[in-house]
């Protein structure tokens, strides 16, 4: 077998005497939907942010693509394909819909110090990013101020302009959060749809998509990984039905 | 685009009223017309390029006048030994300028918000008290410079009031069209996207650090070219040029005018200085009157000047 595409040794990362992250291995293979479950403070968007560089592990190491990353700076591991989205939505709310995908295709296509042309006719950016926008479902809404987006709509864009980096893994934080029924269903499909395109590290709690989308599971407790495997494996493994799933049947 | 139509027709009209000055003054025989205008326009260049970094790159400058105090030593300080060459001292104006942004700005921009402001703040009061302290020249007092800078003949003179008038008339119009250029370039973008949310702008696989850092030797090169002017319109230069109350006008033009438009900072310092010659002619609390003015327009008109005329056009489609 050949070494996944992420993988991750010994993380490990402490927040005064909270330990947010306690020496976690993950591997996730190329082509692979790999979902991490866990209750919430299970520290999975602290890894996240350490995966996608925004925070630095205290110890253990990050191997993307066959280089160590650990040190890099979350720009310079953009650049290496790896894209992030985020839970709380964080996006370019002053600029257009279309501006913010183009911005990340900008990042992408050689440096920025180009001072005289404009950027807002440069069908280079712009073509693709339109293409972009239909593929999430925002095609019409291309010259709206993102800020003005609907919630739901927010959440597309953030994805889209993940997508906008042609990220070889993306990392996915709760791409459904606060979405309604409706919403929610048209981003599982939307997911769905990449699965195969694009390799994709979630973070999810809506078990409904986890168990749809993902090829493997881990579930992370305390900072751990606790469990991994297939979702049905998962299902059945009694310490993750006690750690965790238990607690949702209720809801 | 008709949307814009406005405000375009106000840039304009502006720009060709500062070019008929020189006839108005001439015709009418009110030479002050030309003073006044031509330290309008010259402040005018140092808030477009505080605009640059400010409005656009929210990089909140409290010591942008060092500048223009840069720019203008890079006259006195050579014209003090004899060299009144332009092509000695523009070139110096702008490079020492670029050098200061250069230095302090690998610095500054480590910082965000209330620190950016006090570090900037910091750096031009280190300017300020370094040229305090060279009693060579003129330390408190500042000198006067004998002769403006010089040209080949046949270029212009700028010993001639109106000359000079035109050369910042020119310098004025290309940095408003340099700074419309760059904030619509892929440039621009960064720039404005590292404002909105710099988090965002990394994970998308910019290093922002650098846009800024080069945006703000831009601005500050553009601002130590308006010091240049300067120092050559007022024959003299001190480093009470340079005081932080100066940096403190330079943002109050800004705002008034309207933050990230490129005309906005123009308007700001038309309003800011003829308000000033106005009212400091009917009472001496003028600055008392001045203030609530400046008050009400930032509490009440989101956009400066600038803003408070696009409510006036049509709305977008």
């Amino acid at each position: 077998m050949s070494a996944p595409l992420l993988d991750v040794k010994g993380l490990t990362k402490s927040f005064g005497g909270l330990v947010a992250t306690d020496g976690l291995d993950l591997g996730v293979s190329a082509g692979e939907t790999h979902a991490v479950i866990g209750p919430n403070g299970a520290g999975k968007t602290t890894l996240l942010a350490q995966l996608a560089g925004q925070l630095r592990p205290d110890a253990g190491t990050i191997h993307f693509d066959g280089a160590d990353i650990t040190g890099l700076s979350a720009p310079a591991r953009s650049l290496r394909g790896l894209a992030r989205s985020f839970q709380i939505t964080s996006i370019f709310r002053d600029f257009t819909v279309l501006d913010n995908v183009a911005l990340a295709i900008q990042a992408h296509a050689g440096h920025s110090f180009r001072l005289w042309q404009p950027a807002r006719r440069d069908a280079a950016l712009r073509d693709p990013a339109g293409a972009i926008l239909e593929r999430v479902g925002l095609g019409g809404r291309a010259e709206v101020v993102a800020g003005n987006l609907a919630h739901g709509e927010q959440r597309q864009l953030e994805i889209a302009m993940a997508l906008g980096t042609r990220p070889k893994l993306l990392l996915l934080d709760e791409p459904m959060a606060g979405m309604g029924g409706e919403d929610s269903e048209r981003m599982k499909a939307f997911l769905g749809s990449l699965k195969g395109t694009c390799t994709m590290l979630l973070v999810e709690h809506d078990m409904d998509a986890v168990f749809t989308l993902a090829d493997r599971v881990t579930v992370m407790v305390y900072g751990r990984a606790l469990a991994c495997g297939a979702p049905a494996e998962i299902r059945a493994d009694e310490r993750v039905r006690q750690a965790y799933l238990g607690d949702e049947e209720g809801v | 685009m008709s949307a814009m139509n406005l405000r375009r027709w106000l840039t304009a009209l502006c720009l060709a009223l500062f070019a008929l000055v020189p006839v108005v003054a001439g015709v009418f025989g009110q030479p002050f017309l030309l003073d006044i205008f031509d330290r309008i326009m010259i402040i005018s260049i140092a808030a477009v390029s505080l605009n640059l970094i400010m409005g656009y790159g929210g990089m909140i400058s409290f010591g942008h006048a060092a500048y223009l105090g840069i720019g203008a030593y890079s006259i006195g300080i050579p014209a003090y030994y004899g060299y009144y060459d332009a092509a000695l001292q523009l070139p110096l104006a702008i490079a020492a300028s670029a050098l200061f942004a250069l230095v302090t700005g690998y610095i500054c921009l480590r910082t965000r918000g209330v620190y950016f402001i006090m570090i900037t703040l910091a750096f031009a009061q280190m300017a300020y008290f370094a040229f305090i302290s060279v009693e060579e020249y003129g330390g408190d007092d500042g000198l006067v410079i004998e002769a403006r800078s010089r040209v080949p003949a046949g270029v212009v003179d700028l010993e001639s009031n109106v000359q000079l008038y035109y050369v910042v008339f020119a310098v004025l119009v290309g940095a408003l069209y340099l700074v419309h250029r760059i904030v619509n370039s892929r440039f621009g973008l960064v720039i404005q996207g590292a404002k909105d949310n710099d988090e965002r702008m990394r994970a998308i696989g910019f290093n922002t650090f650098r846009y800024r850092l080069t945006c703000y030797v831009i601005a500050g090169a553009m601002c130590g070219l308006a010091g240049w002017l300067l120092g050559n319109f007022n024959n003299f230069f001190s480093p009470e040029m340079i005081a932080w109350t100066r940096s403190g006008e330079l943002i109050f033009m800004v705002v008034l005018g309207g933050m990230g438009s490129v005309f906005g900072p123009v308007l700001g310092t038309v309003a800011f200085i003829v308000l000033e010659e106005v009212l400091s002619g009917f009472t001496i609390y003028w600055e008392l009157i001045f203030g609530a003015f400046l008050i009400l327009v930032v509490v009440f008109v989101r956009g400066g000047l600038m803003g408070m005329i696009a409510k006036f056009e049509r709305p977008r489609p």
